[in-house]
């Protein structure tokens, strides 16, 4: 029997370190060639470490949410044969080479223009890679106390098992029985899952008691998530965006007819290979259009370095909902694109950033975002921009409202505009420029497809 | 004679039927104790009470035969020792009638009906008891079956003359100068170990292959290692046969061999059975366990409306557990939600050196489906175990392996007894062994062992 060792894959260019976002194998789990062990994640990509080898996990190197360095053992596998670890042969000084990188790697953002030239890395083909490299195994820190320490953690927070007679002291099996509670189903919050008098407290509030209603009792449970992976990014970039960035938020109305008019008429003749339009490649190309006349809104604001970065090409992000939170695919060059190949492009970005095959290319580089609350209705959002960018285009929900049209009031599809915009690089005269430009445009759709 | 009508009829005042019979005077119910003897029953009159008054006694005077022999390490010299045993005799019964008068006043301070005399069923409503003064009619609603046990008898071995059951031994006026015991089971070791520290030659034999069977080996060492210091001749694996009043021996076969040991007397404590005959069970046609009453988690018998407690009722027949047991029927007929989930009994062998078992031993525990981790602590490394010039023992803990929890203590050493309550209290309020070791034990004590063992059982024992 041997061990091969799985160090963590260069996941990104430059990049030093990743964290751990999830285990998808535990120590002593059988596993195949090819089965997800882990998943990592850098700046915005989640990356699926898949196990080159056949057998056993040993070891696992972290807890979810620790930062690991590239390179860094990951996991250990027990497997027949030999096995990549020779490191009890020959012990090598812990000195992580990813520390070396870490000094160019810090300050390199990845740009459209870097992404573009990028080389779309396979993790598959890191870990391959990787795994024969000699291990940089700290000799003091083997793998059993790493299990020892994880069963004392358990302890405290661990509950009895299922069919384990409930453990209570005698005073409380006492006023259980007098309450006619069976403590069987009270939740024991105390060491080895004792229940407690409190316990039995707050089973009694929560409507056991005969003729409680449930629904009014306090609830005093605080549970406890630790913010980690995509989470904390968004956590994190919120906090940036919001306490740098002094937002200048504007609404305005637009008259959506015209364009579901158009919308409708394009939809009912479009081909079988075409993707159903929604209002956003239009609201795409409408943007592409006003940047076009007002480029400063299609920029990268370097505050530290007092530098506007401001792009030719508009690579609008997308902000998405998904499963684990907010994730932001990129349609990248928008300015390149019609209306078809922009609906297609939308519509596959947001398939790939909810099923998590999102590539690290595909969710960075923007240079100005959307975000879409439509469907849940709502007339107005305060949009956050996405930092570093200088602007944002949010969209509320579009519906049938009485619009005054001087002599009468006439049913309209309304729908507004939420924006909000970098009020140090953009005043408050440019963006209410730029929304009108994109109203102007929205309602009479024609103008989005005329060259000036 | 009057009939009495009533809502509880406890029959048998011994520790359950007393103690029910008190709480339910003071829950207020209507209650009639009936019983031929004193109250108290076994435990106070010829059983727990007696013998350890007994034990005690043999241990002053072994004491002071040791100083009077000189060479003890403590420098103590004294003249001869002597002993006049029916003195002793007195002062033992002095303290049964002080309790058993205790437990009257008692039950009169709760308001409870004493009817002297046997009672017999005649439905599971109805009893008849002769009494003194004639035949008296008790009804009740609910009735309680505390009838307790009565020594088994060998069938070679009648008690009667020179044969003793406990009850005789304990009523002994002078000390037999040759005591056989047949069965060496606890109450046969206690007694038999009192009598050879007051003087007896005694011999102790067992039909099974080793003393107390009912208790891991381990816990029995040292009991055996005394029996042997103190000159009783242990012998296992033998079967007893006769007894020859006129030769002064009790003959045995081992295997197909056969002998003799030198008897005066014969003290029979080969276990106890459930008292089940006499008082009309025949009536009732209550489902059994065995030979014990079956009954369920609040004691109900299969006829409604009638209660069965302590040693009637099965295992472990002890005093303790028929209390326990006579309290909550108590409270259950008063109307009150109760029902038995103790997690252990705990039980105490006044054997030399004492022995206490409280919750599963490691065998028990591991049978039952757990993985458990064990340790023991040796009262060797015992400060206070050394004062007393007892460090023959240790104390020992099961505790679950995934959350520690204590599951079961067992002990070995004198004085050890007073630990009972200390272990099954640990076990019944769900102790980790984190707990024990975390609580300050004070020193210098027997009970610093228990930390110790808890300490040990984790990895990492202070004293060893």
């Amino acid at each position: 029997m041997g061990q091969h060792v799985i160090k963590m894959p260069d996941v990104g260019e430059g990049i030093a370190e990743a964290e751990l976002v999830e285990w998808h194998v535990k120590v002593g789990d059988p596993v195949a060639e090819d089965m997800v062990l882990a998943a990592v994640m850098t700046d915005k990509a989640t990356v699926e470490i898949p196990s080159p080898v056949e057998g056993t996990v040993a070891w696992l190197g972290g807890e979810v949410g620790e930062q690991i360095s590239v390179g860094a053992p990951l996991l250990k596998i027990e497997v027949a044969g030999d096995g990549n670890d020779d490191a009890a042969a020959a012990p090598k000084p812990a000195a992580p080479q990813a520390e070396d990188e870490d000094e160019p790697a810090a300050p390199a953002r990845p740009t459209a223009d870097g992404a573009e030239t990028t080389a779309n890395r396979q993790p598959d083909d890191d870990a391959a890679q990787d795994a024969p490299v000699a291990p940089r195994e700290r000799p003091d820190t083997p793998a059993p106390p790493a299990g020892k320490a994880a069963r004392d953690r358990r302890l405290p927070a661990q509950t009895r098992k299922e069919g384990d007679k409930p453990l209570a002291a005698p005073a409380v099996r006492l006023r259980a029985r007098e309450a006619g509670v069976d403590l069987r189903f009270v939740r024991g919050s105390g060491p080895a899952g004792r229940i407690t008098h409190e316990d039995l407290d707050l089973h009694l509030e929560a409507g056991d008691r005969p003729g409680a209603v449930a629904a009014r009792a306090p609830d005093n449970r605080v549970t406890d998530f630790k913010v980690v992976g995509l989470r904390r990014r968004i956590a994190e970039k919120m906090q940036v965006a919001k306490s740098r960035i002094p937002h200048i938020t504007y609404v305005e109305e637009v008259e959506m007819d015209a364009l579901e008019d158009l919308r409708a008429a394009l939809n009912t003749r479009k081909r079988d290979d075409q993707t159903r339009l929604t209002v956003l490649p239009f609201l795409l190309l409408a943007m592409v259009k006003a940047i076009r006349e007002q480029p400063g809104l299609n920029a990268l604001y370097d505050d530290e370095a007092g530098v506007v970065h401001q792009h030719g090409g508009v690579h609008v992000g997308i902000a998405t909902q998904t499963r684990n939170g907010l994730v932001v695919p990129v349609v990248r060059h928008a300015e390149t694109l019609d209306l078809w190949a922009c609906a297609a492009e939308i519509a596959r970005l947001a398939e790939a950033a909810r099923n998590g095959t999102a590539t690290r290319e595909e969710l960075s580089g923007s240079t100005i975002t959307i975000t879409s609350l439509g469907a849940l209705g709502g007339i107005a959002t305060t949009p956050v921009i996405n930092h570093p960018e200088v602007a944002i285009v949010g969209v509320n929900k579009m519906q049938v409202r009485p619009v005054w049209d001087g002599a009468q009031f006439l049913p309209a599809k309304m729908m507004n505009l939420s924006s909000s915009f970098d009020h140090r690089i953009i005043d408050g005269w440019e963006a209410a420029v730029f929304v009108q430009r994109i109203k102007t445009l929205l309602e009479t759709p024609a103008s989005i497809f005329i060259e000036d | 004679m009057r009939d009495i009508k009533c809502q509880l009829l406890v029959i048998g005042a011994g520790p359950g039927g007393y103690v029910c019979a008190i709480r339910a005077g003071q829950l207020g119910l209507d209650t009639v104790i009936v019983e031929a003897e004193k109250p108290g029953g076994t435990c106070l009159n010829v059983g727990c009470i007696p013998s350890k008054a007994l034990i005690h006694a043999a241990d002053e005077f072994a004491k002071a035969s040791a100083f009077a022999a000189g060479g003890t390490p403590l420098g103590i010299h004294a003249g001869e020792a002597r002993i006049d045993y029916p003195k002793t005799a007195e002062w033992k019964d002095g303290i049964v009638r002080r309790l058993t008068n205790g437990v009257s006043g008692l039950l009169k301070k709760a308001g409870v009906k004493h009817v002297d005399g046997w009672a017999r069923f005649r439905d599971g409503k109805t009893v008849h008891v002769d009494t003194p003064t004639g035949p008296q009619t008790v009804t009740a609603d609910h009735i309680v079956i505390a009838t307790g046990s009565t020594p088994i008898e060998l069938p070679g071995l009648p008690f009667g003359g020179a044969v003793l059951s406990s009850t005789g031994a304990l009523a002994l006026t002078e000390i037999p100068q040759k005591l056989a015991v047949v069965g060496a089971g606890y109450i046969g070791l206690e007694l038999g170990t009192a009598f050879a520290k007051l003087g007896s030659q005694v011999s102790v034999l067992e039909a099974m292959e080793r003393i107390l069977p009912a208790y891991d080996e381990e816990l029995t060492r040292p009991v055996k290692k005394r029996l042997e210091a103190l000159g009783v001749r242990v012998l296992t694996g033998v079967k007893a046969e006769r007894h020859s009043a006129s030769a002064g021996t009790l003959s045995y076969t081992d295997g197909g061999q056969s002998g003799t040991v030198p008897a005066d007397a014969v003290l029979v404590t080969v276990g106890r059975a459930p008292a089940t005959k006499g008082w009309g069970l025949e009536e009732l046609d209550l489902t059994m366990d065995g030979r014990f009453i079956a009954v369920d988690d609040q004691c109900r018998t299969s006829m409604r409306g009638v209660h069965a407690i302590g040693d009637v009722t099965g295992e472990p027949m002890l005093a303790h557990r028929a209390m326990a047991q006579g309290e909550m029927v108590a409270e259950i007929v008063a109307g009150k939600r109760r029902a038995w989930d103790r997690h252990c009994v705990p039980a105490v062998c006044f054997t030399d050196p004492e022995i206490v078992t409280a919750g599963l031993s490691p065998q028990e525990a591991t049978a039952a489906g757990l993985d458990v981790r064990s340790a023991s602590f040796p009262l060797q490394a015992n400060g206070r175990a050394m004062t007393i010039e007892r460090d023959d023992g240790f104390v020992r803990i099961v505790a679950r392996d995934d959350n520690h929890l204590v599951v079961g203590v067992q002990a070995v050493g004198a004085q050890i007894s007073e630990l009972a309550s200390y272990f099954a209290h640990a076990i019944e309020m769900g102790a980790r062994l984190e707990d024990v070791a975390q609580t300050v034990h004070a020193h210098p004590t027997l009970g610093e062992a228990f930390q110790e063992a808890a300490l040990r059982t984790l990895g990492h024992a202070l004293h060893i």
